[in-house]
Protein backbone atom coordinates (compact mmCIF):
# COMPACT_ATOMS: atom_id res chain seq x y z
CA UNK A 1 0.00 0.00 0.00
CA UNK A 2 2.52 2.52 1.15
CA UNK A 3 4.28 4.45 -1.54
CA UNK A 4 7.91 5.56 -1.24
CA UNK A 5 7.15 9.28 -1.22
CA UNK A 6 4.27 9.07 1.24
CA UNK A 7 4.99 10.73 4.58
CA UNK A 8 5.00 8.24 7.40
CA UNK A 9 4.90 8.94 11.11
CA UNK A 10 8.28 8.62 12.80
CA UNK A 11 6.82 8.96 16.25
CA UNK A 12 6.28 11.42 19.05
CA UNK A 13 8.64 14.00 20.45
CA UNK A 14 8.05 15.29 23.97
CA UNK A 15 9.78 18.30 25.43
CA UNK A 16 10.81 18.74 29.09
CA UNK A 17 12.08 21.76 30.98
CA UNK A 18 14.54 20.24 33.44
CA UNK A 19 16.82 17.19 33.70
CA UNK A 20 14.79 16.10 36.70
CA UNK A 21 11.56 16.11 34.69
CA UNK A 22 13.31 14.16 31.95
CA UNK A 23 14.59 11.63 34.47
CA UNK A 24 11.17 11.05 36.02
CA UNK A 25 9.51 10.83 32.60
CA UNK A 26 12.07 8.24 31.47
CA UNK A 27 11.14 6.07 34.43
CA UNK A 28 7.47 6.25 33.39
CA UNK A 29 8.17 5.40 29.75
CA UNK A 30 10.44 2.55 30.81
CA UNK A 31 7.79 1.14 33.16
CA UNK A 32 5.16 1.39 30.41
CA UNK A 33 7.26 -1.16 28.52
CA UNK A 34 8.42 0.84 25.48
CA UNK A 35 11.47 -0.47 23.65
CA UNK A 36 12.11 1.83 20.68
CA UNK A 37 12.60 5.19 22.30
CA UNK A 38 15.35 7.51 23.36
CA UNK A 39 16.10 10.43 25.69
CA UNK A 40 17.93 13.54 24.48
CA UNK A 41 19.81 15.98 26.69
CA UNK A 42 22.41 18.73 26.17
CA UNK A 43 24.65 17.09 28.80
CA UNK A 44 25.00 13.69 30.52
CA UNK A 45 22.41 13.21 33.26
CA UNK A 46 23.63 11.00 36.10
CA UNK A 47 21.64 7.80 36.47
CA UNK A 48 19.62 8.33 33.28
CA UNK A 49 20.75 4.94 31.98
CA UNK A 50 19.06 3.33 34.97
CA UNK A 51 15.94 5.46 34.58
CA UNK A 52 15.73 4.38 30.93
CA UNK A 53 16.38 0.75 31.84
CA UNK A 54 19.33 0.49 29.45
CA UNK A 55 21.29 -2.73 29.48
CA UNK A 56 25.10 -2.52 29.85
CA UNK A 57 26.76 -1.79 26.52
CA UNK A 58 28.40 -4.61 24.57
CA UNK A 59 31.26 -2.23 23.72
CA UNK A 60 33.64 -3.67 26.39
CA UNK A 61 33.37 -7.07 24.69
CA UNK A 62 34.19 -5.59 21.28
CA UNK A 63 37.24 -3.92 22.84
CA UNK A 64 38.27 -7.14 24.59
CA UNK A 65 38.08 -9.17 21.37
CA UNK A 66 40.04 -6.51 19.47
CA UNK A 67 42.66 -6.44 22.25
CA UNK A 68 43.18 -10.19 22.04
CA UNK A 69 43.43 -10.03 18.24
CA UNK A 70 45.94 -7.17 18.53
CA UNK A 71 48.02 -8.84 21.21
CA UNK A 72 48.15 -12.33 19.72
CA UNK A 73 48.45 -11.00 16.17
CA UNK A 74 51.21 -8.56 17.13
CA UNK A 75 53.20 -11.23 18.88
CA UNK A 76 52.99 -13.81 16.12
CA UNK A 77 53.60 -11.21 13.44
CA UNK A 78 57.02 -10.69 15.02
CA UNK A 79 57.60 -14.42 15.43
CA UNK A 80 56.84 -14.91 11.73
CA UNK A 81 59.09 -12.03 10.67
CA UNK A 82 62.00 -13.14 12.83
CA UNK A 83 61.77 -16.83 12.10
CA UNK A 84 60.74 -17.20 8.45
CA UNK A 85 60.25 -13.90 6.64
CA UNK A 86 63.46 -12.10 7.48
CA UNK A 87 65.54 -13.93 10.09
CA UNK A 88 68.33 -11.82 11.57
CA UNK A 89 70.55 -12.35 14.58
CA UNK A 90 70.30 -9.24 16.74
CA UNK A 91 72.55 -8.76 19.80
CA UNK A 92 73.40 -12.48 19.69
CA UNK A 93 69.90 -13.28 20.86
CA UNK A 94 67.70 -16.14 19.64
CA UNK A 95 65.30 -15.44 16.77
CA UNK A 96 62.35 -15.76 19.10
CA UNK A 97 63.22 -13.59 22.10
CA UNK A 98 59.90 -12.82 23.69
CA UNK A 99 61.02 -9.75 25.71
CA UNK A 100 61.96 -8.00 22.48
CA UNK A 101 58.44 -8.57 21.17
CA UNK A 102 56.65 -7.04 24.14
CA UNK A 103 56.66 -3.35 23.06
CA UNK A 104 55.12 -4.06 19.65
CA UNK A 105 52.70 -6.59 21.15
CA UNK A 106 51.66 -4.01 23.72
CA UNK A 107 51.28 -1.22 21.17
CA UNK A 108 49.21 -3.33 18.79
CA UNK A 109 46.99 -4.43 21.68
CA UNK A 110 46.38 -0.80 22.57
CA UNK A 111 45.93 0.26 18.94
CA UNK A 112 43.35 -2.38 18.09
CA UNK A 113 41.56 -1.82 21.42
CA UNK A 114 41.29 1.86 20.57
CA UNK A 115 40.01 1.05 17.08
CA UNK A 116 37.50 -1.33 18.64
CA UNK A 117 36.36 1.32 21.11
CA UNK A 118 36.03 4.19 18.61
CA UNK A 119 34.63 2.34 15.61
CA UNK A 120 32.58 0.02 17.82
CA UNK A 121 31.02 3.11 19.38
CA UNK A 122 30.32 4.51 15.90
CA UNK A 123 28.70 1.24 14.88
CA UNK A 124 26.57 0.89 17.99
CA UNK A 125 25.42 4.50 17.67
CA UNK A 126 24.74 4.04 13.94
CA UNK A 127 27.16 6.84 13.11
CA UNK A 128 27.89 8.63 10.86
CA UNK A 129 24.24 9.48 10.23
CA UNK A 130 23.66 12.50 8.01
CA UNK A 131 19.92 12.70 8.46
CA UNK A 132 17.53 11.88 11.26
CA UNK A 133 13.76 12.38 11.28
CA UNK A 134 13.97 14.35 14.52
CA UNK A 135 15.83 17.10 12.66
CA UNK A 136 12.46 17.93 11.12
CA UNK A 137 11.32 19.38 14.43
CA UNK A 138 12.25 23.04 14.95
CA UNK A 139 11.95 22.80 18.70
CA UNK A 140 14.41 19.87 18.74
CA UNK A 141 17.28 22.24 17.83
CA UNK A 142 17.29 23.40 21.45
CA UNK A 143 18.40 19.92 22.60
CA UNK A 144 21.95 21.17 22.20
CA UNK A 145 21.19 24.15 24.40
CA UNK A 146 18.68 24.04 27.25
CA UNK A 147 15.82 21.64 26.49
CA UNK A 148 15.31 17.94 27.19
CA UNK A 149 13.43 15.52 24.97
CA UNK A 150 12.03 12.01 24.81
CA UNK A 151 11.26 10.50 21.40
CA UNK A 152 9.15 7.37 21.02
CA UNK A 153 9.11 5.67 17.63
CA UNK A 154 5.91 4.64 15.88
CA UNK A 155 7.50 1.24 15.17
CA UNK A 156 7.33 0.36 18.84
CA UNK A 157 4.73 -2.41 19.35
CA UNK A 158 3.36 -0.49 22.36
CA UNK A 159 2.90 2.66 20.31
CA UNK A 160 -0.51 4.20 19.84
CA UNK A 161 -0.59 7.89 18.95
CA UNK A 162 -3.27 8.78 21.48
CA UNK A 163 -2.20 6.49 24.33
CA UNK A 164 1.45 7.44 24.02
CA UNK A 165 0.58 11.13 23.93
CA UNK A 166 -1.37 10.71 27.13
CA UNK A 167 1.49 8.88 28.80
CA UNK A 168 3.94 11.61 27.84
CA UNK A 169 1.77 14.46 29.03
CA UNK A 170 1.12 12.64 32.30
CA UNK A 171 4.90 12.25 32.59
CA UNK A 172 5.22 16.04 32.60
CA UNK A 173 5.94 16.95 28.98
CA UNK A 174 5.43 20.66 28.30
CA UNK A 175 5.04 20.15 24.55
CA UNK A 176 4.31 17.08 22.43
CA UNK A 177 4.50 16.91 18.66
CA UNK A 178 4.20 14.27 15.97
CA UNK A 179 7.28 13.86 13.84
CA UNK A 180 7.09 12.63 10.23
CA UNK A 181 9.84 10.50 8.77
CA UNK B 1 20.47 10.53 40.75
CA UNK B 2 23.68 12.55 41.03
CA UNK B 3 23.95 15.79 42.89
CA UNK B 4 20.24 16.43 43.40
CA UNK B 5 19.71 17.60 46.93
CA UNK B 6 22.70 17.78 49.26
CA UNK B 7 22.92 14.77 51.54
CA UNK B 8 23.27 15.68 55.20
CA UNK B 9 25.25 13.59 57.63
CA UNK B 10 25.08 13.25 61.38
CA UNK B 11 28.56 14.09 62.64
CA UNK B 12 28.06 12.14 65.85
CA UNK B 13 27.90 8.93 63.83
CA UNK B 14 31.48 9.31 62.63
CA UNK B 15 33.36 8.39 65.76
CA UNK B 16 34.89 4.95 65.68
CA UNK B 17 32.70 4.03 68.67
CA UNK B 18 32.44 0.34 69.43
CA UNK B 19 33.72 -0.81 66.02
CA UNK B 20 36.51 -3.39 66.24
CA UNK B 21 39.06 -1.08 64.62
CA UNK B 22 38.94 0.78 67.95
CA UNK B 23 40.38 -2.35 69.60
CA UNK B 24 43.37 -2.45 67.25
CA UNK B 25 45.73 -0.45 69.53
CA UNK B 26 45.60 -3.14 72.21
CA UNK B 27 45.63 -6.15 69.86
CA UNK B 28 48.31 -4.57 67.67
CA UNK B 29 50.51 -3.69 70.61
CA UNK B 30 50.35 -7.25 71.93
CA UNK B 31 51.14 -8.66 68.46
CA UNK B 32 53.91 -6.09 68.02
CA UNK B 33 55.61 -6.87 71.32
CA UNK B 34 55.26 -10.63 70.84
CA UNK B 35 56.49 -10.46 67.23
CA UNK B 36 59.42 -8.16 67.83
CA UNK B 37 60.32 -9.95 71.09
CA UNK B 38 60.42 -13.28 69.28
CA UNK B 39 62.39 -11.68 66.42
CA UNK B 40 65.02 -10.33 68.79
CA UNK B 41 65.27 -13.66 70.63
CA UNK B 42 65.66 -15.53 67.33
CA UNK B 43 67.86 -12.78 65.91
CA UNK B 44 70.48 -13.27 68.59
CA UNK B 45 71.19 -16.61 66.96
CA UNK B 46 71.27 -15.29 63.37
CA UNK B 47 71.91 -11.56 63.32
CA UNK B 48 72.26 -11.28 59.56
CA UNK B 49 68.93 -12.99 58.87
CA UNK B 50 67.28 -10.80 61.51
CA UNK B 51 68.42 -7.58 59.87
CA UNK B 52 67.38 -8.71 56.40
CA UNK B 53 63.99 -10.03 57.52
CA UNK B 54 63.35 -6.86 59.49
CA UNK B 55 64.39 -4.75 56.50
CA UNK B 56 61.85 -6.53 54.24
CA UNK B 57 58.99 -5.89 56.70
CA UNK B 58 60.17 -2.35 57.34
CA UNK B 59 60.26 -1.41 53.65
CA UNK B 60 56.89 -3.12 53.18
CA UNK B 61 55.00 -1.18 55.85
CA UNK B 62 56.89 1.98 54.97
CA UNK B 63 55.61 1.66 51.40
CA UNK B 64 52.00 1.59 52.64
CA UNK B 65 52.51 4.70 54.78
CA UNK B 66 54.30 6.51 51.94
CA UNK B 67 51.58 5.51 49.50
CA UNK B 68 49.00 6.90 51.93
CA UNK B 69 50.87 10.19 52.16
CA UNK B 70 50.99 10.39 48.37
CA UNK B 71 47.25 9.69 48.21
CA UNK B 72 46.50 12.53 50.63
CA UNK B 73 48.63 15.16 48.89
CA UNK B 74 47.34 14.20 45.44
CA UNK B 75 43.72 14.53 46.59
CA UNK B 76 44.45 18.04 47.83
CA UNK B 77 46.46 19.01 44.76
CA UNK B 78 43.72 17.77 42.41
CA UNK B 79 40.92 19.29 44.55
CA UNK B 80 39.38 15.82 44.45
CA UNK B 81 35.80 15.51 45.62
CA UNK B 82 35.04 11.81 45.33
CA UNK B 83 37.74 10.72 47.78
CA UNK B 84 36.90 12.89 50.77
CA UNK B 85 35.26 9.96 52.60
CA UNK B 86 38.51 7.98 52.31
CA UNK B 87 40.94 10.77 53.09
CA UNK B 88 40.96 10.46 56.88
CA UNK B 89 41.90 6.78 56.63
CA UNK B 90 44.82 7.70 54.36
CA UNK B 91 45.80 10.60 56.64
CA UNK B 92 45.91 8.20 59.58
CA UNK B 93 48.01 5.69 57.63
CA UNK B 94 50.39 8.47 56.55
CA UNK B 95 50.46 9.68 60.14
CA UNK B 96 52.39 6.52 61.02
CA UNK B 97 55.40 7.91 59.12
CA UNK B 98 56.98 9.70 62.16
CA UNK B 99 57.06 6.35 63.98
CA UNK B 100 59.21 4.90 61.24
CA UNK B 101 62.08 6.95 62.66
CA UNK B 102 61.99 4.83 65.82
CA UNK B 103 61.28 1.64 63.89
CA UNK B 104 64.28 2.46 61.69
CA UNK B 105 66.79 1.94 64.51
CA UNK B 106 67.55 -1.66 63.38
CA UNK B 107 68.43 -0.23 59.95
CA UNK B 108 71.15 1.86 61.56
CA UNK B 109 72.31 -0.93 63.86
CA UNK B 110 72.44 -3.37 60.98
CA UNK B 111 73.88 -1.01 58.40
CA UNK B 112 77.12 -2.95 58.18
CA UNK B 113 75.15 -6.12 57.49
CA UNK B 114 72.60 -4.69 55.07
CA UNK B 115 74.99 -2.36 53.24
CA UNK B 116 78.27 -4.16 53.83
CA UNK B 117 79.06 -4.00 50.11
CA UNK B 118 79.82 -0.32 50.49
CA UNK B 119 79.72 0.40 54.24
CA UNK B 120 82.75 -1.81 54.84
CA UNK B 121 85.92 0.27 54.63
CA UNK B 122 88.18 -2.38 53.12
CA UNK B 123 85.68 -2.96 50.30
CA UNK B 124 85.26 0.75 49.78
CA UNK B 125 88.96 1.25 49.25
CA UNK B 126 89.69 -1.74 47.06
CA UNK B 127 86.62 -2.16 44.84
CA UNK B 128 87.05 0.22 41.86
CA UNK B 129 83.28 0.59 41.42
CA UNK B 130 82.75 1.52 45.04
CA UNK B 131 85.72 3.88 45.06
CA UNK B 132 84.03 5.97 42.43
CA UNK B 133 80.67 5.83 44.15
CA UNK B 134 82.15 6.69 47.56
CA UNK B 135 81.34 10.43 47.37
CA UNK B 136 77.69 9.39 47.53
CA UNK B 137 77.83 6.02 49.25
CA UNK B 138 79.55 6.82 52.52
CA UNK B 139 78.17 6.58 56.01
CA UNK B 140 78.05 10.23 57.11
CA UNK B 141 76.22 11.31 53.95
CA UNK B 142 73.96 8.24 54.15
CA UNK B 143 72.78 9.26 57.62
CA UNK B 144 72.38 12.91 56.64
CA UNK B 145 70.10 11.83 53.78
CA UNK B 146 68.23 9.45 56.05
CA UNK B 147 67.60 12.28 58.52
CA UNK B 148 66.37 14.47 55.67
CA UNK B 149 63.85 11.86 54.44
CA UNK B 150 62.55 11.28 57.96
CA UNK B 151 62.17 14.97 58.72
CA UNK B 152 60.30 15.64 55.46
CA UNK B 153 57.93 12.70 55.93
CA UNK B 154 57.32 13.23 59.64
CA UNK B 155 56.73 17.00 59.42
CA UNK B 156 54.55 16.98 56.29
CA UNK B 157 52.40 13.98 57.22
CA UNK B 158 51.82 15.44 60.69
CA UNK B 159 50.80 18.82 59.28
CA UNK B 160 48.33 17.25 56.86
CA UNK B 161 46.77 15.05 59.52
CA UNK B 162 46.62 17.68 62.28
CA UNK B 163 45.25 20.44 60.05
CA UNK B 164 42.62 18.17 58.54
CA UNK B 165 41.53 16.96 61.99
CA UNK B 166 41.36 20.54 63.27
CA UNK B 167 38.91 21.31 60.44
CA UNK B 168 36.45 18.81 61.97
CA UNK B 169 35.80 21.24 64.82
CA UNK B 170 36.59 24.61 63.26
CA UNK B 171 34.93 24.00 59.88
CA UNK B 172 37.37 26.56 58.52
CA UNK B 173 37.50 26.49 54.72
CA UNK B 174 40.91 28.19 54.75
CA UNK B 175 42.37 24.91 56.04
CA UNK B 176 41.52 23.24 52.76
CA UNK B 177 43.13 26.05 50.78
CA UNK B 178 46.22 25.97 53.02
CA UNK B 179 46.69 22.22 52.62
CA UNK B 180 46.09 22.51 48.89
CA UNK B 181 48.89 25.07 48.62
CA UNK B 182 51.12 22.89 50.77
CA UNK B 183 50.40 19.84 48.63
CA UNK B 184 52.28 21.11 45.58
CA UNK B 185 55.73 21.43 47.22
CA UNK B 186 54.87 18.24 49.12
CA UNK B 187 54.56 16.31 45.86
CA UNK B 188 57.98 17.57 44.82
CA UNK B 189 59.56 16.63 48.16
CA UNK B 190 57.78 13.29 48.16
CA UNK B 191 59.10 12.37 44.71
CA UNK B 192 62.60 13.37 45.73
CA UNK B 193 62.63 11.55 49.06
CA UNK B 194 60.94 8.29 47.99
CA UNK B 195 63.29 8.01 45.00
CA UNK B 196 66.45 8.58 46.99
CA UNK B 197 65.26 6.58 49.99
CA UNK B 198 64.58 3.51 47.84
CA UNK B 199 67.93 3.95 46.10
CA UNK B 200 69.71 4.29 49.45
CA UNK B 201 67.91 1.59 51.38
CA UNK B 202 67.29 -1.07 48.73
CA UNK B 203 69.31 -0.46 45.58
CA UNK B 204 72.56 0.34 47.41
CA UNK B 205 72.48 -3.10 49.04
CA UNK B 206 73.87 -4.27 45.71
CA UNK B 207 76.05 -1.25 44.86
CA UNK B 208 77.59 -2.68 41.69
CA UNK B 209 74.19 -2.56 40.12
CA UNK B 210 72.16 0.50 39.29
CA UNK B 211 68.88 1.31 37.61
CA UNK B 212 67.58 4.78 36.95
CA UNK B 213 64.01 3.44 37.26
CA UNK B 214 64.40 2.03 40.73
CA UNK B 215 62.72 4.87 42.59
CA UNK B 216 59.66 4.67 40.37
CA UNK B 217 59.57 0.91 40.82
CA UNK B 218 59.32 1.18 44.60
CA UNK B 219 56.78 4.02 44.21
CA UNK B 220 54.58 1.98 41.85
CA UNK B 221 54.50 -0.85 44.39
CA UNK B 222 53.61 1.52 47.21
CA UNK B 223 50.64 2.82 45.22
CA UNK B 224 49.29 -0.71 44.72
CA UNK B 225 49.69 -1.21 48.47
CA UNK B 226 47.83 1.94 49.50
CA UNK B 227 44.82 1.35 47.24
CA UNK B 228 44.59 -2.25 48.45
CA UNK B 229 44.86 -1.03 52.05
CA UNK B 230 42.16 1.61 51.55
CA UNK B 231 39.81 -1.01 50.09
CA UNK B 232 40.43 -3.35 53.03
CA UNK B 233 39.93 -0.64 55.69
CA UNK B 234 36.82 0.71 53.95
CA UNK B 235 35.50 -2.85 53.73
CA UNK B 236 36.15 -3.38 57.45
CA UNK B 237 34.26 -0.14 58.13
CA UNK B 238 31.20 -1.32 56.21
CA UNK B 239 29.91 -2.67 59.54
CA UNK B 240 30.34 0.82 61.06
CA UNK B 241 26.96 2.55 61.39
CA UNK B 242 27.99 5.93 60.02
CA UNK B 243 30.58 4.93 57.44
CA UNK B 244 28.67 1.90 56.15
CA UNK B 245 25.73 4.11 55.22
CA UNK B 246 27.65 6.62 53.12
CA UNK B 247 30.52 4.63 51.61
CA UNK B 248 28.98 2.57 48.85
CA UNK B 249 29.78 0.50 45.80
CA UNK B 250 30.47 3.62 43.70
CA UNK B 251 33.40 4.56 45.93
CA UNK B 252 34.69 0.99 45.99
CA UNK B 253 34.52 0.90 42.21
CA UNK B 254 36.75 3.96 41.97
CA UNK B 255 39.40 2.77 44.42
CA UNK B 256 39.26 -0.57 42.63
CA UNK B 257 39.92 1.18 39.31
CA UNK B 258 42.94 2.93 40.81
CA UNK B 259 44.30 -0.33 42.24
CA UNK B 260 43.80 -2.00 38.87
CA UNK B 261 45.57 0.87 37.11
CA UNK B 262 48.51 0.65 39.50
CA UNK B 263 49.04 -3.08 38.89
CA UNK B 264 49.37 -2.22 35.20
CA UNK B 265 51.65 0.72 36.04
CA UNK B 266 53.82 -1.54 38.19
CA UNK B 267 54.11 -4.03 35.34
CA UNK B 268 55.00 -1.24 32.92
CA UNK B 269 57.81 -0.01 35.19
CA UNK B 270 59.02 -3.50 36.14
CA UNK B 271 59.16 -4.61 32.53
CA UNK B 272 60.79 -1.40 31.32
CA UNK B 273 63.53 -1.90 33.92
CA UNK B 274 64.01 -5.54 32.95
CA UNK B 275 63.73 -4.95 29.22
CA UNK B 276 66.54 -2.40 28.88
CA UNK B 277 68.88 -4.42 31.08
CA UNK B 278 68.09 -7.62 29.16
CA UNK B 279 68.59 -5.98 25.78
CA UNK B 280 71.84 -4.16 26.55
CA UNK B 281 73.24 -7.17 28.41
CA UNK B 282 75.93 -5.17 30.25
CA UNK B 283 77.39 -7.16 33.17
CA UNK B 284 77.11 -4.41 35.78
CA UNK B 285 73.40 -4.07 35.02
CA UNK B 286 72.46 -7.73 34.58
CA UNK B 287 73.85 -8.58 38.01
CA UNK B 288 70.55 -7.73 39.69
CA UNK B 289 68.57 -10.14 37.55
CA UNK B 290 71.33 -12.77 37.62
CA UNK B 291 70.83 -13.06 41.39
CA UNK B 292 67.10 -13.32 40.87
CA UNK B 293 67.10 -16.15 38.34
CA UNK B 294 69.40 -18.36 40.39
CA UNK B 295 67.92 -21.44 42.02
CA UNK B 296 64.45 -21.07 43.42
CA UNK B 297 64.57 -17.27 42.90
CA UNK B 298 63.68 -17.96 39.26
CA UNK B 299 60.38 -19.39 40.42
CA UNK B 300 59.77 -16.35 42.63
CA UNK B 301 60.50 -13.99 39.73
CA UNK B 302 58.01 -15.76 37.47
CA UNK B 303 55.44 -15.96 40.28
CA UNK B 304 55.85 -12.22 40.83
CA UNK B 305 55.24 -11.36 37.17
CA UNK B 306 52.15 -13.57 37.03
CA UNK B 307 50.84 -12.84 40.53
CA UNK B 308 51.48 -9.10 40.53
CA UNK B 309 50.32 -8.44 36.98
CA UNK B 310 48.76 -11.20 34.84
CA UNK B 311 46.30 -12.57 37.40
CA UNK B 312 45.12 -9.24 38.89
CA UNK B 313 44.93 -7.65 35.43
CA UNK B 314 42.51 -10.27 34.13
CA UNK B 315 40.74 -10.60 37.48
CA UNK B 316 40.10 -6.89 37.99
CA UNK B 317 39.46 -5.97 34.33
CA UNK B 318 35.62 -6.33 34.17
CA UNK B 319 33.83 -3.47 35.92
CA UNK B 320 31.53 -5.96 37.66
CA UNK B 321 34.53 -7.38 39.54
CA UNK B 322 35.27 -3.96 41.03
CA UNK B 323 31.61 -3.40 41.91
CA UNK B 324 31.30 -6.65 43.85
CA UNK B 325 32.52 -5.98 47.39
CA UNK B 326 33.54 -9.55 48.23
CA UNK B 327 35.43 -10.00 44.96
CA UNK B 328 37.16 -6.64 45.33
CA UNK B 329 38.21 -7.55 48.88
CA UNK B 330 39.80 -10.77 47.58
CA UNK B 331 41.66 -8.72 44.97
CA UNK B 332 42.89 -6.20 47.56
CA UNK B 333 44.14 -8.87 49.98
CA UNK B 334 45.87 -10.62 47.08
CA UNK B 335 47.60 -7.40 46.00
CA UNK B 336 48.86 -6.74 49.54
CA UNK B 337 50.30 -10.26 49.66
CA UNK B 338 52.05 -10.10 46.28
CA UNK B 339 53.33 -6.65 47.17
CA UNK B 340 55.07 -8.29 50.12
CA UNK B 341 56.54 -10.85 47.73
CA UNK B 342 57.74 -7.94 45.58
CA UNK B 343 59.62 -6.28 48.46
CA UNK B 344 60.93 -9.66 49.60
CA UNK B 345 62.19 -10.32 46.06
CA UNK B 346 63.93 -6.94 45.99
CA UNK B 347 65.81 -7.38 49.27
CA UNK B 348 66.27 -11.01 50.21
CA UNK B 349 68.35 -12.26 47.23
CA UNK B 350 71.14 -9.96 48.45
CA UNK B 351 71.40 -12.20 51.51
CA UNK B 352 70.31 -15.58 50.15
CA UNK B 353 72.29 -15.87 46.95
CA UNK B 354 71.31 -19.22 45.59
CA UNK B 355 67.68 -19.68 46.38
CA UNK B 356 64.85 -18.59 48.60
CA UNK B 357 64.33 -20.12 51.98
CA UNK B 358 61.68 -18.67 54.22
CA UNK B 359 62.66 -18.35 57.86
CA UNK B 360 60.68 -17.93 61.06
CA UNK B 361 62.23 -14.47 61.33
CA UNK B 362 60.41 -13.38 58.16
CA UNK B 363 57.13 -14.18 59.89
CA UNK B 364 57.95 -12.78 63.34
CA UNK B 365 59.32 -9.46 62.05
CA UNK B 366 56.25 -9.12 59.80
CA UNK B 367 53.87 -9.81 62.69
CA UNK B 368 55.83 -7.52 65.00
CA UNK B 369 56.03 -4.52 62.68
CA UNK B 370 52.52 -5.16 61.33
CA UNK B 371 51.16 -5.25 64.87
CA UNK B 372 52.72 -1.92 65.75
CA UNK B 373 51.56 -0.47 62.41
CA UNK B 374 47.96 -1.49 63.11
CA UNK B 375 48.19 -0.34 66.73
CA UNK B 376 49.21 3.18 65.71
CA UNK B 377 46.61 3.24 62.95
CA UNK B 378 43.85 2.12 65.33
CA UNK B 379 44.95 4.68 67.89
CA UNK B 380 44.74 7.46 65.26
CA UNK B 381 41.29 6.25 64.20
CA UNK B 382 40.10 6.70 67.79
CA UNK B 383 41.56 10.20 68.07
CA UNK B 384 39.34 11.88 65.48
CA UNK B 385 36.29 11.47 63.23
CA UNK B 386 36.78 8.70 60.68
CA UNK B 387 35.82 11.01 57.80
CA UNK B 388 36.58 14.75 57.47
CA UNK B 389 33.05 15.79 58.48
CA UNK B 390 33.46 19.50 57.74
CA UNK B 391 35.44 19.25 54.52
CA UNK B 392 33.88 21.62 51.95
CA UNK B 393 33.89 18.85 49.32
CA UNK B 394 32.24 16.21 51.50
CA UNK B 395 28.86 16.61 49.78
CA UNK B 396 30.52 15.85 46.45
CA UNK B 397 31.95 12.63 47.85
CA UNK B 398 28.60 11.60 49.37
CA UNK B 399 26.81 12.04 46.04
CA UNK B 400 29.55 10.42 43.98
CA UNK B 401 28.42 8.10 41.20
CA UNK B 402 30.10 6.31 38.28
CA UNK B 403 28.74 6.17 34.75
CA UNK B 404 29.02 2.53 33.80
Amino acid sequence: MSQPDEKKAFGLLAEFETPKALYLACEKVRDAGYKKWDAHSPFPVHGLDKAMGLKPSVLPWIVAVMAVIGGVGGFFLQVWINVSAYPQVISAKPYVSWPAFVPVTFELTVLLSAFGAVFGMFGLNKLPQLYHSLFESDRFARVTDDKFFISIEADDPQFGTQATKELLSQAGAVHIEEVQS
Amino acid sequence: MGAHGVQKIDEKEFDIGSHWIGKLPLVGLVLGILGLGASIALGLGDKEQFFFSYHVSYMYFLSIALGAFFFVIVQFAAKAGWSVLLRRIAENLAGILPFFILLGIPLVLGSHTLFHHWADETVRETDPFIVHKAPYLNEPFFYIRMAFYFVVWAVLSSIFRKKSVSQDTSGDRKTTRFLQNLSYPSIFLFALTITFASVDWIMSMDPHWYSTMFGVYYFSGSLVAIYASLIIVAMALQSHTGFGKVFNVEHFHDVGKLMFAQTAFWAYIAFSQFFLIWYANIPEETLFFKHRIEGSWMGVSVALAIGHFVIPFIFLLPSQMKRNKAVLLVGAVWMLLVHFLDIYWLIMPVHQHHGMHITVLDVTTFVGLGGLFLAIFGWYMKQAKIVPTKDPRLAESLAFENIV
